[in-house]
């Protein structure tokens, strides 16, 4: 099956960040970036799905500037067959992002075509739903779970307190949720391998950007807890404090 | 872990790769099981296949034989990693690797290269190194263990090796021993010993207070049976021997890091938690001393590991420098380790943290692969041109 993975580089979720000087992002220095979470449940799909079958091809591809060539190689290293760069400075609007994605796959001749839910820095959750719109492909979000078989396939959403179970046509549009599969670790051999699949970069057709990040802030600090007092003792000037300074009783 | 002198800006892609997936292996699969293995004294044989898959086995040799094909930096943050984990994981992955494997790679002939180092690579066939023996440690020069040759050209074995790092989980053991007869060290030459040849027994070294997730036997050897082609052709004199220490002892340089810097990171998250005296103890000046003095060390371990690598790639290591990387690495990380401890306080003794394990393992690395105080003499001989053994 012919897989067409888009996937995207943020920083490690264990960093602690800082918003940059300019305040229209995060500052970058000393922070460790890697393929987003979600996207590499995208690519673990997709080379399950390409083992199972006994075949086929999962071709990665990232909208970005030369850092995300870092990202691509680490998808090869898992074992997608190369690799795809839409080579451009870092955009907020995922439109424009969806355009240039739209603009390369249409004529790729993919089955399926995978994407993490949302990215882990920005949230936004708008490529891949935007992706299957250009494409005019029928689009399924947040699956965790995904089965494909002879130009059909299922896939399941977890809702709140229950399961969706959806049926679509191939081709189609997936954007991936967590346990679709645990993302396995590049194996050392893999990452030497992924040095000789080709890296394709060529130009990001994004059209119009509309949209910008203006400012980014972080959320006020919490002024500290305050200890009243230990025992039963403490427990009338708690009820006055809940009632009339917190007003939630 | 905190990168406080960027070191990362100076390691290529592929080397902050290969340390991020050997990182992930040991933060998923080593961590969460390594304390409980340790407590009962055994190696957790069920990470060898996910090792081999991994391809931490042999990782510097050439892909044409199974492994990977890694620069010997990336080998390095290999083993700062598993050691990161636990020393006695590591030092499976050491001896196997720069110990059983490396002396095929270096000292055998095609046919056994093509005939153990691919299984070798993926965990299937397990080695261990026998050097050291009951009354000759820090000098194997003395040896007394003796292989000779019959007239057909099979060799009959006889001796015992102690201290042997996997030796009752392996499935052949390189073996070091004199040659007909010849009390010289001249005449020590490797064997490829199966571990289930006739006369061949290992007993597994009980009361260990070190290295407790690590596989440490006796292996005796009486009238061993081996056949021609069990002799390592190109192994010739103690240098060969010497040659397989070199490189594990390079391995221990970065691995000795990634002790301490477990040690390092538990007992710096640990400052910043623990409120005593109404505050986290990490604002006390003392404590902030001690992780000062830690931090410090690690950069300049990891300085110095980082430089041995690169001379390592280039041809021009010598095995006086990297005596010096293992004598301050292994010494600076058993000084962390017992640091980290006493910061924890009483928690500090438990196997549920890392750093009494780690304190505790070290002392093994300390002494293996040639003692401190041996490291100590080859660093004099070099400076002063006198040699101190003799
Ligand atoms: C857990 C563990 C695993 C091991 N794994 C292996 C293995 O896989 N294969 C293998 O072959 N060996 C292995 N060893 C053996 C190890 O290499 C030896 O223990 C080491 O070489 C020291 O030898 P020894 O214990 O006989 O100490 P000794 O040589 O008896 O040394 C005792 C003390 O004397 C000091 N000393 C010795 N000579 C001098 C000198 N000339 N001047 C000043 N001081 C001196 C030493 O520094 C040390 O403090 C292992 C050891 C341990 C603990």
């Amino acid at each position: 099956m012919k897989i067409a993975v888009c996937i995207k580089r943020t920083p490690d979720s264990e960093s602690r960040f800082k918003v940059a000087a300019s305040a229209a992002g995060i500052d970058e220095t000393g922070l460790k970036f890697d393929l987003d979470d979600f996207a590499s449940y995208a690519v673990e799909a997709a080379l399950q799905i390409n083992e199972k079958g006994g075949g086929g091809e999962t071709v990665v591809y990232a909208v970005g500037p030369d850092s995300v060539q870092e990202s691509l190689r680490k998808a090869m290293s898992m074992g997608a067959d190369r690799a795809v760069q839409l080579k451009a400075d870092p955009v907020a609007d995922g439109i424009a992002v969806a355009r240039a994605l739209a603009a390369e796959l249409k004529s790729g001749g993919y089955d399926l075509v995978l994407f993490g839910k949302h990215s882990f820095d920005n949230s936004a959750g708008v490529v891949g739903t935007a992706t299957a719109e250009l494409l005019g492909l029928p689009c399924v979000t947040a699956a965790s779970e995904l089965n494909v078989s002879a130009g059909k396939g299922t896939a399941r959403r977890e809702l709140e307190g229950a399961a969706e179970l959806v049926e679509f046509p191939l081709p189609a549009v997936v954007t991936i949720d967590e346990g679709v599969a645990r993302p396995r670790y590049p194996s050392l051999k893999g990452i030497m391998a992924a040095k000789k699949k080709p890296l394709e970069s060529k130009p990001a057709q994004l059209g119009a950007v509309r949209v910008t990040i203006a400012r980014m802030e972080l959320p006020p600090e919490r002024p500290a807890g305050r200890i009243l007092g230990e025992g039963t003792a403490a427990i009338p000037e708690l009820v006055r404090l809940l009632q009339n300074e917190a007003k939630v009783l | 872990m905190l990168d406080f002198y960027h070191i990362d800006s100076v390691l290529s892609e592929e080397e902050r790769a290969v340390r991020d997936s050997v990182r992930r292996f040991v933060d998923e699969r080593v961590l969460p099981l390594i304390g409980d293995a340790y407590v009962q004294g055994r190696f957790p044989k069920e990470l060898i296949p996910e090792m081999g898959e991994l391809g931490v086995f042999g990782a510097n040799l050439p892909e044409k034989y199974g492994c990977a094909g890694l620069n010997n930096v990336q080998y390095g943050l290999i083993m700062q990693e598993l050691e990161r984990g636990d020393s006695g994981v590591r030092s499976f992955a050491s001896v196997q690797g720069a110990l059983a494997m490396y002396p095929i790679y270096a000292f055998g002939s095609e046919e056994q290269k093509q005939k153990y180092l691919p299984k070798m690579a993926t965990g299937e066939i397990i080695g261990c190194f026998g050097l050291t023996e009951p009354d000759y440690g820090s000098n194997p020069s003395g040896m007394i263990t003796m292989a000779k040759e019959q007239p057909d050209g099979s060799w009959i074995l006889n001796g015992a090796k102690m201290w042997i790092t996997n030796g009752s989980t392996a499935h052949i053991a390189v073996v070091w021993a004199k040659t007909n007869g010849d009390p010289s060290d001249k005449s020590i030459r490797g064997f490829v010993v199966p571990t289930d040849s006739k006369g061949f027994t290992a007993k597994d070294q009980k009361g260990k207070l070190s290295l407790r997730a690590s596989d440490t036997s006796e292996l005796v050897f009486q009238d061993v049976h081996l056949p021609k082609d069990a002799i390592l052709p190109s192994s010739a004199g103690l240098k060969s021997p010497l040659m397989c220490l070199t490189q594990a002892r390079y391995g221990i340089s970065w691995g000795a890091m990634g002790a301490a810097m477990a040690c390092f990171e538990e007992a710096s998250s640990y400052a910043q938690q623990r409120v005593m005296f109404d505050k986290p103890i990490g604002g006390f000046q003392i404590q902030q001393v001690r992780l000062a003095d830690m931090l410090t060390e690690i950069v300049k371990a990891q300085l110095v590991c980082l430089h041995l690598g690169r001379l390592k790639d280039a041809g021009t290591m010598t095995p006086q420098q990297v005596s010096l990387a293992k004598r301050n690495n292994v010494s600076m990380a058993t000084d962390i380790a017992r640091e980290a401890r006493r910061l924890l306080g009483a928690n500090g003794i438990l196997a549920e943290y890392s750093a009494m394990r780690h304190m505790a393992n070290l002392e093994s690395v300390y002494t293996y692969e040639g003692t401190h105080d041996v490291h100590a003499l080859i660093l004099g001989q070099a400076i002063t041109g006198m040699n101190a053994f003799k």
